[in-house]
């Protein structure tokens, strides 16, 4: 017990912070903070189990869940049906180009040895069809995006309920990270870690430019809900006989029924948008529950014993016959389906899709960041971890206004520098996470709940 | 004349660019290749510390003008440059003497030295936006062009014209000034060889009597130079916005990697290799081909093999074949 009791201390601060938020600021940011939390907990997982079992550095992060983030899209909305008679047939046939590509290159490499002919050839048969791809879906892509632009212009999804593409999002960044796997991961760290971030860039900027698939930056919103909406609730009888059974001690205590029923009204406006993130939460903390069990046994079973002596000694743990190749490229799966499954949960939270906003800062540093500072190859860290960088990443700026505020007081309202700090106060949030990383790696390099291995 | 007019067309809207954009990539990677050299990591941070360096080049530009020095029909920024440049290395100084230090005496492994390098991004990054703001600013000024498109038609009496921007000039003029002297500098000097020798071999370096810490000072010192004159030169030509400096570090990743990381030749290059396939790849064909070919055969589409919004993609890309196919870059670097 001894051994979790900074674990518990720790995340009892960090509940605590969240209801002083609650109490400060109100209910509705503190839950919406604790959504995301649980959102950024989900994806240091995926991480933690990349980089803290098994000490692969991915940088690509932002493009896995990006690609979960496209699984909301692909898997809820209701299909275009126009769209599909215009032009499915030219995107299915480029389907079948792109399988034929790969059949074709896989044929040559299997079947010719060696050579600079083979190079040529493979090279030649990659260009042509990407010629002849460009040719047949040419026609097909502007016959879809001229339908209706200004609300379609894509093929739309599967129209399924949304909770399947959580499970969607997962399998296309696994598969996803199974192709970049192939090809990267018998690079050294830090060019495993450069070439993960460009390749991320080039996935974001393809889900941004093909109008197509998911109407890149021009967004796409109103997606579905595994929770109710907030006006359906504001009408609901029960709904309101809830808010009222809760607050009937406030509300007696006014008077008037036109007051009462205006109060009334606020409440239940104010209850629906906790109603519908605390079911939001519920959802996302179990995930996190189910992610974390799941991760924990695995981490001490046998199997989680091998990735250690993998990470920590390559050359012994391939003397011992175990097949690094093989492991690594499942560890980068699992972790990359994980931020997969990250990236479609939050879609489904935010209700759109915004290609445009995915950026290497927010979406792979920041989560890095979380991992280091939580605690690397410790899955209860990793967790902490999201909790603490993404309390500080949006809290900063209010708490930097605030102390710009005490600490130029004396100035006059109109003084520049106090004019000029306060417009700036949102950037203050880099400096913090910033300086944060920097003293944790130098001082606690572990992170805040070091990895704990039980010798069995 | 069709076929002047043609090659007119290539050299104007794609040879000209590509050239000055290369030259800024140049300058980026050459910084990030000495960086891993010497120092022995990827340095994430390398677009703010650009971007930080090109901030005070701001700044000084717009105190210069309200005091009314100028270069006349050159920019001002080229005059502050200097200045730039002396504050750019004292903060990478305090950086490392607060920051990459420490790391390096007890020999973390590469891993960590980049995760710290994204520490320090986050702090220059807010740095930067709290002392300049994340909004675009144009810092240029003198004269625009030298060459106008219309002088030249005019003069020549061709169909298509040139337009050389004056910044276009300056950049591919400056980077080679630049570039040449540090070869000189790396090949020819004492110091410079055994800063090659230390980026060879640390411990035989340390046995033949190479002070470590001059070493170090001297690369930050290099380093702060090429960061800042290679992010005025993108400033000037462009705009600066710190927002695009960050966005700027994945291609002159990718042009060091192409080029083989830990040489400084190579780097110079892959920073051409890399912008000239950008723009090459993403240009519409269409003029040029339709100068070329006889009037019915003109063709309707674009010609564009990839649409401008993958010019960043087509970097990367570069970038993924050379590490499939050469992992040690075109030009070997370090073997890794």
């Amino acid at each position: 017990m001894k051994n979790y009791k900074n674990v518990i201390a720790a995340y009892s601060i960090m509940i605590f912070l969240i209801i002083l938020v609650g109490i400060f600021q109100s209910w509705s940011i503190a839950l919406t903070i604790l959504n995301y939390c649980l959102i950024s907990a989900v994806m240091t997982i995926g991480a933690n189990i990349q980089w803290g079992y098994a000490g692969l550095i991915n940088f690509g992060i932002m493009g896995y869940t990006a690609l979960g983030g496209l699984a909301v899209v692909l898997v809820s909305v209701e299909p275009v049906k126009k769209a599909w008679q215009v032009g499915g047939l030219n995107i299915l046939a480029c389907i079948w180009i792109i399988v034929a590509i790969i059949f074709v290159v896989k044929f040559i490499l299997n079947r010719f040895d060696k050579s600079k002919l083979r190079n040529y050839s493979v090279a030649s048969v990659i260009l042509g069809g990407i010629i002849l791809l460009r040719v047949t879906a040419a026609p097909g892509i502007e016959a879809i995006e001229s339908v209706d632009p200004a609300k379609t212009g894509f093929l739309g999804g599967m129209g399924l309920p949304v909770l399947f593409s959580w499970i969607f999002g997962a399998l296309l960044a696994g598969s996803l990270a199974f192709v970049i796997g192939k090809i990267a991961l018998g690079l050294r760290a830090d060019y495993l870690a450069i070439a993960t971030l460009l390749i991320a860039e080039i996935i974001v900027s393809i889900i941004k430019h093909e109008e197509w698939l998911a109407r890149g930056v021009k967004n796409v919103i109103g997606l579905k809900r595994p929770a109710p909406y907030e006006i359906d609730l504001q009408t609901s009888e029960w709904f309101i006989n809830l808010v009222t059974k809760f607050n009937s001690s406030k509300l007696n205590l006014i008077n008037s029924i036109s007051d009462k029923q205006e109060a009334l009204n606020q409440m239940v406006i104010d209850a629906s948008s906790v109603y519908v993130k605390l079911c939001f939460t519920g959802l996302f903390l179990t995930v996190v529950i189910i992610l974390l069990i799941v991760t924990q046994k695995a981490l001490y079973s046998p199997w989680g014993r091998k990735m250690r002596a993998i990470r920590d000694n390559e050359e012994a743990a391939s003397a011992m016959g175990k097949n690094i190749v093989k492991e690594h490229l499942l560890i980068f799966i699992l972790g990359s389906a994980i931020v997969g499954l990250a990236g479609a949960m939050m879609v489904t939270n935010d209700g759109l899709f915004t290609p445009g906003s995915y950026r290497p800062m927010r979406y792979t540093f920041v989560i890095w960041v979380m991992v280091i500072v939580g605690g690397t190859g410790n899955n209860f860290g990793a967790i902490l971890g999201g909790f603490v960088v993404w309390f500080l990443w949006v809290e900063a700026a209010p708490i930097a206004l605030f102390l710009i505020n005490l600490f130029t007081s004396h100035l006059p309202e109109t003084n520049a520098v106090r004019v000029h700090l306060i417009e700036s106060a949102p950037y203050f949030r880099f400096l913090v996470i910033g300086i944060g990383l920097l003293l944790i790696m130098r001082y606690r390099p572990q992170g805040i709940i070091p990895e704990k291995i039980i010798k069995q | 004349m069709d076929f002047l007019n043609a090659i007119i067309v290539l050299f104007n809207f794609t040879v000209i660019p590509a050239l000055a954009y290369g030259s800024q990539l140049a300058l980026g990677a050459i910084f990030v290749t000495l960086i891993y050299a010497v120092l022995r990591f990827a340095n994430f941070a390398t677009g703010d510390m650009m971007s930080f360096g090109t901030m005070f080049a701001v700044i000084l530009t717009y105190y210069f003008q309200s005091l009314g020095i100028g270069l006349g029909i050159l920019p001002t920024a080229l005059l502050t440059i200097p200045f730039a440049i002396l504050m750019m290395i004292l903060y990478m100084l305090i950086i490392d003497k607060f920051v990459f230090s420490y790391y390096r005496i007890k020999k973390s492994p590469p891993v960590q030295f980049a995760m710290v390098s994204v520490g320090v991004m986050f702090v220059t990054q807010a740095l930067i936006r709290i002392i300049i703001g994340p909004s675009d600013r144009r810092f240029l000024d003198g004269e625009k062009f030298i060459i106008k498109a219309t002088e030249f038609k005019e003069i020549t009496g061709l169909a298509e014209g040139i337009t050389l921007k004056s910044t276009q000039a300056i950049t591919i003029i400056v980077t080679l000034i630049v570039v040449s002297i540090m070869f000189w500098f790396l090949n020819r000097t004492k110091t410079g060889t055994s800063m090659r020798a230390y980026s060879d071999n640390e411990d035989l370096a340390l046995l033949s009597g190479i002070d470590p810490k001059r070493v170090v000072l001297i690369t930050w010192v290099i380093a702060g130079i090429l960061a800042t004159i290679g992010g005025v030169l993108y400033g000037l030509d462009k705009s600066y916005r710190p927002f695009v400096y960050f966005n700027n570090m994945l291609p002159i990743f990718a042009a060091a990697i192409v080029g083989g990381i830990g040489n400084p030749f190579g780097a110079f290059l892959g920073g051409y290799v890399i912008a000239f396939a950008e723009i090459f790849v993403t240009y519409a064909y269409k003029r040029f081909i339709s100068y070329l070919l006889p009037e019915h055969l003109e063709p309707d589409s674009l010609l564009q093999l990839l649409s401008t919004d993958y010019k960043f993609a087509v970097s990367f890309s570069i970038l993924v074949i050379v590490l499939l196919i050469r992992p040690s870059g075109i030009f070997k670097g370090k073997v890794i």
